[in-house]
């Protein structure tokens, strides 16, 4: 299948601290790719460089077509409701038929079962069904890539599945998809590929069996025991 | 209290008001011309520019309206710029008010977070746009309550302009204790008319302060 | 330009007595309105209904009345009311007191407002007394937040104070216009000078304050 997304040696630095150094994969259409990594080891960095929100020192990162983010604080626009927060780019950006965008705008509500919240603001929505709007958000916009970049982190735990399952719902849909998340059952559950980032290198690049039954390095072997002392807890 | 002195003073006063409100409204608009005109400056650092807005804001909120009305009234003619005390109220005004204005729209737009900008710029945005429908209808709505205390703020100095002899209702007052000693009724008058120009204001602005919080969207 | 008249005789100490006169006045202010923003501040924290209603009448009085109304009130209508004189000065520290009492204790009001109510409780689950929750917890953060504020209020104070011209008290103004008067004939540009030198005066006066302010709020916050 084709390449969508490549990523060349890619080195990206603050000042003097290096975040991420000679990271390179590529990603096939259709593909869901995980990345995992401790705190810090320059996961989100990679996706902001992908998405052309960090400017990059070194290597290169090439798509065919757009790419969506959806971030781990939503960020929805507060001044806006859940339909014109959906609307504003289709309208602007891609200068599409209004009638035509509220129609696709109403669909997706529908299918992430928040048709009911179309007028509210995004104050009164909880967490979880913000998480979800901005997820259609960046739909909406028909991106090549979709970016998420832990968005349950700042959910509730009872949010977490509603979010998960709307992400799930676009695998079957072989949306072509980059996520990086702490959730492991889940990322065992979606993913095509995992991909484990440490001190800004890729450590693994394999599938999520192996990664997660028989990982290689000593460093995923102990990243991946840190989440089994806490199912224990 | 004499109310037959209230009535006699009552069109003098009324006309006072006039001159006070008039000049008090232009110099607030102009006062959010420049304010605007500098906000954007300072928050896109232009270059120079914004040095200088820097420079003008840290100089006009650091002086009285006052000292700022005599030197352009008394100081400025014998240079050759003569301008009317009428024009003179308004530019004073304005400038005063158009540092306040820069700073609170200013902190405003400082106040939408950046990840705002990065989420409308991920969507496909270009920079005036997320600029014009993202960040400043937010920034407005963190300024307003700053906006209006600058509004209430400014339409009090105007009672300083009687200094630079202009007709307002200070000066009203003052000439007419001077002239006939009515006292009670000039001061009566007096804080009846600034009563009857800020009390709205006050009031109007409380209610803008409360709607331009985020969860009144909607609730 | 006209600056060459400040070099003349004592004209440059003169306008700097001036500017002192207006100076000695707010700070006299200040320092009363602190003490007693302080007191009227805490009042309206304790929530009483009288307390209430009684002082958000007066920080609406001082928040519609320009500072030149109250001085007009009070500079003439004492003497209305008594019969006897007050003088300007008298006359200048009642009012900047007054609108100074208001502002401190609506800065005092909202910084105690801005405590979260958890950080009281988490004291007394710590097994603190009251008092020793007000001492070391409440207290601290207070005079953090307010600290910038109630410094700023000293630059606001100043800039006020040039309204005691208005009502005759002879400060760095009127010694301006006295200056510009008496060399009117040999230096007829002198109020350019005169005043541009009152306008660098007042913010050499202010600015250094105001970026303590700004300092302090930065490194305090």
């Amino acid at each position: 299948m084709e390449e969508i997304l490549k990523v060349e040696k890619l080195t990206k630095r603050y000042e003097d601290i290096t975040v991420l150094e000679n990271v390179s994969f590529s990603v096939k259409k259709g593909e869901v790719l995980v990345i995992v990594g401790p705190s810090g080891c320059g996961k989100s960095t990679l996706l902001r460089c992908i998405n052309g929100l960090e400017d990059i020192q070194d290597g290169k990162v090439s798509i065919e077509g757009k790419t969506g983010m959806v971030f781990q604080s939503y960020e929805l626009f507060p001044h806006m409701t859940v339909l014109q927060n959906l609307m504003l780019a289709p309208l602007k950006v891609q200068k599409r038929d209004k009638g035509e965008v509220m129609k696709e705008a109403e669909q997706l509500l529908e299918r992430v079962g928040l048709s009911s919240k179309k007028n509210n603001y995004p104050r009164q929505l909880s967490g979880g069904q913000k998480q979800r709007v901005a997820i259609v958000r960046a739909l909406i916009m028909h991106p090549e890539v979709l970016l998420f970049d832990e968005v349950t982190a700042a959910l509730d735990p009872e949010m977490v599945r509603e979010v998960l399952d709307v992400i799930l719902d676009l695998a079957t849909q072989h949306k072509t998809m980059l996520i990086v998340t702490h959730e492991m059952n889940f990322a065992r559950a979606i993913a095509d590929r995992v991909i484990f980032l440490e001190g800004g290198s890729i450590m693994e690049d394999t599938t999520p069996e192996e990664f997660f039954d028989a990982p290689r390095s000593e460093r995923a072997k102990r990243f991946l025991s840190t989440f089994e002392y806490k199912k224990k807890e | 209290m004499d109310t037959r002195v209230l009535q006699e003073y009552l069109p003098i006063f009324a006309e006072a008001f006039l001159l006070t409100v008039k000049i008090g409204l232009a110099g607030v608009a102009l006062a959010f011309v420049i304010g605007i005109l500098g906000a954007f400056i300072r928050y896109f650092k232009l270059p120079l520019l914004s040095e200088a807005v820097k420079g003008y804001v840290e100089l006009f909120r650091n002086t009285p309206l006052l000292v700022q009305l005599f030197f352009i009234y008394y100081g400025l003619p014998v240079m050759g710029i003569r301008i009317s005390a009428e024009i003179c109220g308004i530019v004073g005004l304005g400038l005063l008010g158009g540092s306040y204005m820069t700073e609170s729209i200013r902190s405003g737009l400082e106040a939408v977070p950046v990840i705002q900008t990065e989420s409308a710029l991920s969507l496909g945005m270009t920079r005036s746009q997320t600029f014009l429908s993202v960040i400043l209808p937010q920034a407005f709505s963190l300024s307003v309550p700053a906006l209006v205390a600058n509004v209430i703020f400014l339409l009090k100095e105007t009672s300083v302009f009687s200094a630079i002899s202009l007709m307002d209702l200070m000066f009203t007052a003052k000439d007419l204790i001077g002239l006939y000693y009515n006292t009670t009724e000039s001061l009566f008058l007096l804080v009846v008319f600034y009563t009857v120009m800020l009390l709205p204001v006050s009031f109007v602005g409380s209610i803008a302060e409360k709607r331009s919080r985020f969860k009144m969207f909607g609730d | 330009m006209g600056f060459e008249v400040l070099f003349k005789g004592k004209n440059m100490v003169r306008l700097l007595q001036g500017l002192g006169v207006a100076l000695q006045i707010s700070l006299i202010s200040v320092a009363i309105s602190i003490v007693l923003g302080l007191i009227l501040g805490m009042l309206m924290s304790l929530k009483k209904p009288f307390i209430n209603l009684v002082s958000r009448v007066y920080l609406e009085i001082v928040r519609i009345m320009p500072q030149m109304v109250l001085l007009f009130i009070v500079f003439f209508g004492y003497t209305k009311l008594t019969g006897r004189n007050i003088s300007a000065e008298s006359s200048s520290l009642i009012v900047f007191s007054f609108w100074g009492t208001a502002e401190m204790a609506d800065l005092v009001r909202g910084c105690m407002a801005g405590i979260p109510k958890i950080q009281y409780e988490s004291s007394r689950a710590l097994g603190l007394s009251r008092l020793q929750t007000y001492i070391y917890v409440i207290i601290p953060q207070i005079v953090r937040r307010l600290l910038p504020l109630s410094i700023n209020l000293i630059t606001r104070m100043i800039k006020t104070t040039s309204l005691i011209m208005m009502i005759g008290i002879v400060e760095v103004l009127k010694v301006g216009q006295q200056i510009i008067e008496a060399n009117r004939k040999s230096s007829p540009h002198a109020a350019f000078g005169v005043f541009a030198t009152i306008f660098l005066l007042y913010f050499i006066a202010c600015w250094p304050i105001s970026c303590l302010a700004k300092y302090l709020e930065k490194k305090l916050a």
